[in-house]
């Protein structure tokens, strides 16, 4: 955790957010961000408003008030892919892969974000294709390779057990080269020695380089992997520091460990 | 019946492994003889394949254009998963704009007229496309629907395309070699006889040869060398542009339009590159329906019934797979010539086929593999997890 | 194209928004159908066009039958009694092909699941079978030997052509709008729509089985949970729909007297137009787009001619989307709106 002495850039700012739809306040000013390199936990008991802050800050709704700030830039409502463009990638709490494709394609689908390639490159088969193509190839294999999963990348995304779904989603999300990698909820459904080797997964991840925004449920997957948490209530943010601070902090023990103690072994 | 369409697909995808395991020289040989037997087929006439009550070339041709035709819509509907139901809207645009630039209204030689016929279907395919492809995906139906019928209705309105008349004369293609002069010379380099059979045993018929290349009023043969060869160029490009980034996007955009969105696909372009481009191979069809042997087009051409075989064609062969596509298009065009006696019932067959085929087996006769493969694999997991039941109480 | 046909005097412009308004209340029944259906399913109920063109037979039948084949003009007073007889055996004959559509090409999709695609699919073969086998029926008739008996039903070697009603209404004007003779038939049309919406609406929110159609629409899991049938729920709405295509096919034979095989086609397409117009999957909006469809087409025809008629609604179709792809009413039969 040395790492954390030295001031970094932050890579995404949440700028004093509040959202309300009608009458209800789903985020309350909330502030906080997430620096260049390190794994942020996002967590807070169900309803705190951990999915609104995560639409916001993908640019799926806009803020009532206050902004946020991506790679130096305040986002607006974009378009769902021009987010993918600007360098965020996020994984789905309920897996949503393309089932009939292979894991290699459903790789390629990501690694082919950021590509030119035309219809007519295509068609004609022409040296940006092949070019693009083959790096696409090199770079989805490579991350099969990250996630565990090369043995199975002929296989239809369907056919993967549970586990390697959640890899294959974390690697396609990746492919897309993103600066920041959100995941939501990776963990949901695995047992604790899945969560080990998601641990690990996520340290390298974060060791190749990527910034990771973590939302989860499980509060020892959180304190063992992330760097720093920030923890949301009722839309508000109580507590913000590294996981020992929070594992320490009142409110959050009030609000949270309590209830979660039980159900997270 | 259920077991016999699954052995179908199995012994397709033995046929298929088996191909990719000859050393390349033996595909190469493979793939000519195919070609050979494709090219000479309207002139071998093999016995009982061969209609007779109706010439078995023109026969031949309408086959190889419905093929075409499916092959277009499998685009649309196989890849991006978009049900056009007004496809034949596309095909009847492609047909008229053809008409009238060599016609009607001008005196462009079919193949100056062919190109613009495609870019204006195209063009049609993203006025129609643009605004019903950002709405729920099963609206596009009837509006497609609608759209087939707006342009029938529309040509046998308007004086300037001919109205109910139609237009006559159409020219056909520039052959190659000698122009034929009717009623007698048929023109092209040479000219081809073909087999007579008495039974079982072929002999030439000198009577009747087809000339390569004219293209006249007497022979459909020309035509159908001619579209066979706009159908492995459109076959070839259907195979180069499925396996890239933009086959990939259709795909993921037809399994999960949410998900593709968030990995970058821009999947409204996407949808409507599908869409257009099924669109300009119906208007590309069309045109070489306008400029066949009869020459003549009119309303009656394009009923809204030649949009509903379109689509059986591309489910009965197995939304997504190019050659079930292929496959279902000629079946669509030669079942009802060859019976003929039955061709009052076609359409309740078609539509009793449609449902059974849809309740039964959903993913067609020759689904894509990874579907098949997928089904396997769901199969084998049941059976695990039902011989998982069972061995629960010992345990 | 003339305008003025349309706008020159009040008189035209009324006579035609009146005329459009009968035809559309026709098709704000038919729309019901659609509309339940894909509130309930998500599905676009393709062959429901079919429910109504049996309807129209049924009518049709029920006159040769009670009356014989001799041509004759009524008055709506005369024809009552058999009329009556007719519109009871179009909704049974709708709701018979409604439900027996929904055992044979729907209730097997939802049960494994399948994707929209094929159920659209599925009813679109159905469609085309169903509309077939009213076109062979000469056919079948001979198969089984009774063509002799029946032949005045399956009218042999032209069953595919226009079969009309052997008692022609004769309408009867009862006031005057704007130059437009209001008839008994027009009203009788328009009044019995207006009814059977209401009812429907009434039926919907307030019964209990009302309710669970709106709880399936909302979240069909849920609902299961919650104890609701929904495989009853979706029969119910299968059996509604056909029950108010069976009265539009009674009220289309009072105003236009024939029908053939390919009749349902059409009016079907532009019944969902109105349906997606007002909003799908919510009644009232059934009843606005159908009125709106109907009034639309009677003015586009007096613009640019009647050839066009049909051409008007499929561009209102399109035009609807493009603008407002909720309808005009918004879509939700689950929601309050009902």
């Amino acid at each position: 955790m040395s790492e954390n002495a030295t001031p970094r850039k932050a890579l995404l700012e949440v700028d004093d957010v509040t959202i309300r739809f009608g009458g209800l306040t789903a985020l309350d000013s909330v502030s906080f961000d997430i620096k260049e390199g390190e794994i942020l936990g996002l967590i807070g008991p169900n309803g705190a408003g951990k999915t609104t802050c995560f639409n916001v800050m993908t640019g799926v709704y806009q803020a009532t008030s206050g902004h946020v700030r991506f790679d130096g830039t305040v986002l607006r409502k974009l378009k769902r892919h021009k987010i993918t463009k600007l360098g965020m990638a996020r994984t789905f709490q309920n897996i949503r892969l393309f089932k009939s494709m292979t894991v290699l394609d459903n790789v390629m689908v990501g690694a082919d974000a950021h590509s030119k390639v035309s219809f007519f490159d295509a068609l004609f088969r022409t040296p940006r294709h092949r070019r693009t193509e083959a790096e696409a190839l090199a770079r989805a294999k490579d991350l099969l390779k990250i996630v565990g999963i090369t043995a199975r990348h002929d296989e239809l995304a369907a056919n993967l057990s549970y586990g390697d779904q959640r890899r294959l989603e974390i690697a396609r999300a990746m492919a897309t080269g993103p600066k920041l990698l959100c995941l939501d909820e990776p963990a949901a459904g695995f047992n604790p020695a899945e969560k080990q080797r998601l641990m690990q997964l996520i340290r390298r991840v974060r060791d190749e380089g990527y910034t990771v925004l973590l939302i989860e449920h499980d509060m020892r997957l959180v304190m063992g992997v992330t760097d720093r948490i920030v923890v949301l209530e009722f839309g508000k943010k109580i507590a913000e520091g590294t996981p020992a601070e929070i594992r320490d902090n009142p409110a959050v023990i009030a609000a949270y460990l309590g209830v979660d103690e039980d159900d997270a072994s | 019946m259920m077991a016999g369409m699954g052995s179908i697909s199995a012994r397709w995808d033995r046929v298929v492994d088996r191909y990719n395991a000859q050393p390349k020289i033996v595909k190469i040989l493979w793939v000519t003889l195919l070609l050979v037997i494709a090219y000479a087929m309207p002139l071998l006439r093999p016995p009982i394949i061969t209609t007779n009550s109706i010439d078995f070339g023109t026969v031949m041709f309408r086959v190889i254009a419905f093929a075409l035709v499916a092959l277009g819509l499998n685009i649309v509907i196989g890849y991006a998963g978009l049900l056009d139901l007004g496809y034949v809207g596309f095909y009847a645009v492609g047909a008229y704009t053809t008409a009238v630039l060599t016609v009607e209204h001008g005196s462009w030689p079919f193949f100056l007229a062919l190109p613009l016929a495609i870019v204006v279907t195209m063009i049609s395919g993203v006025i129609l496309g643009a605004p019903t492809l950002r709405v729920r995906g099963d609206y596009l139906a009837i509006v497609t629907l609608g759209f087939g019928e707006i342009i029938r209705i529309s040509v046998n309105n308007i004086e300037w395309v001919g109205a109910a008349a139609g237009i006559k004369n159409i020219p056909h293609p520039t052959g190659i070699g000698a122009k034929p002069e009717p009623p007698f010379k048929q023109g092209g380099l040479f000219e081809i006889p073909r087999l007579e059979w008495n039974g079982l045993v072929p002999s030439f018929d000198t009577e009747h040869k087809s000339a390569f290349l004219a293209f006249g009023s007497r022979d459909a043969v020309p035509y159908y060398w001619l579209i066979l060869t706009v159908l492995i160029l459109v076959l070839i490009g259907d195979r180069l542009v499925k396996a890239s980034r933009v086959g990939r996007a259709w795909e993921a955009t037809r399994e999960d339009e949410d998900a593709a969105e968030l990995m970058g696909v821009p999947t409204f372009k996407y949808k409507l590159m599908a869409f257009a481009l099924g669109a300009s191979i119906g208007g590309l069809s069309g045109s070489f329906y306008a400029s066949s042997q009869a020459g003549y087009i009119n309303p009656q051409s394009f009923p809204l019934l030649l949009s509903m075989l379109f689509v059986a064609a591309v489910i009965v062969g197995g939304s997504g797979n190019r050659w079930g596509a292929i496959a279902g298009g000629a079946l669509v065009a030669y079942l009802p010539e060859r019976f003929r006696d039955f061709a009052d019932y076609r359409l309740l067959v078609f539509g009793l086929a449609l449902t059974v085929l849809a309740v039964w087996r959903p993913e067609g006769l020759l689904p894509p593999r990874q579907t098949r493969r997928a089904k396997a694999a769901e199969a084998e997991i049941d059976a695990l997890e039902e011989g998982d039941l069972e061995e629960t109480p010992n345990v | 194209m003339d305008f003025g046909a349309l706008f020159g005097s009040f008189d035209n412009f009324a006579s035609f928004t009146m005329g459009g308004l009968v035809f559309g209340a026709i098709y704000a029944l038919i729309a019901l159908g659609y509309t339940m259906v894909y509130g309930v399913l998500q599905l676009i109920n393709f062959a429901h066009s079919e429910v109504f063109m049996y309807g129209t037979f049924a009518v049709a039948w029920t006159f040769v039958l009670l009356h014989g084949t001799g041509d004759a003009n009524w008055s709506l007073g005369k024809a009552l009694p058999i009329l009556l007889v007719a519109l009871v055996a179009a909704m049974l004959a709708s709701a018979a092909i409604a439900l027996v559509l929904e055992r044979v090409a729907y209730r097997p999709l939802i049960n494994k699941n399948a994707p929209k695609l094929i159920a659209l699919i599925s009813a679109i073969g159905a469609s085309f079978a169903l509309s077939e086998a009213m076109g062979l029926r000469d056919r079948f008739a001979k198969w089984l030997g009774v063509d002799d008996n029946l032949a005045n039903y399956v009218s042999p070697k032209k069953a595919r052509d226009v079969y009309t009603n052997p008692v022609t209404i004769e309408p009867h004007k009862l006031f005057e709008v704007g130059g437009y003779n209001v008839t008994d038939v027009d009203l009788v049309i328009v009044l019995a729509a207006l009814v059977m919406m209401f009812a429907l609406d009434q039926f919907v929110r307030r019964t209990r089985f009302g309710r669970g159609i709106r709880a399936v629409a909302q979240d069909p899991e849920s609902a299961a949970l919650m104890g609701v049938n929904s495989t009853r729920v979706v029969q119910v709405t299968f059996l509604i729909g056909g029950l108010m295509a069976g009265v539009a096919a009674t009220l289309y034979m009072m105003k236009i007297g024939a029908t053939r095989q390919s009749a349902g086609f059409l009016l079907g397409v532009k019944a969902f137009t109105a349906a997606v117009m007002g909003g799908i999957g919510n009644l009232r909006g059934a009843l606005l787009g159908g009125l709106v469809l109907g009034v639309m087409e009677s003015w586009g025809a007096a613009i640019w001619g009647n050839e066009w008629r049909d051409v008007v609604a499929f561009i209102l179709l399109v035009l609807i989307l493009l603008v407002r792809p909720s309808g005009l009413l918004g879509e939700a039969l689950g929601k309050a709106r009902a």
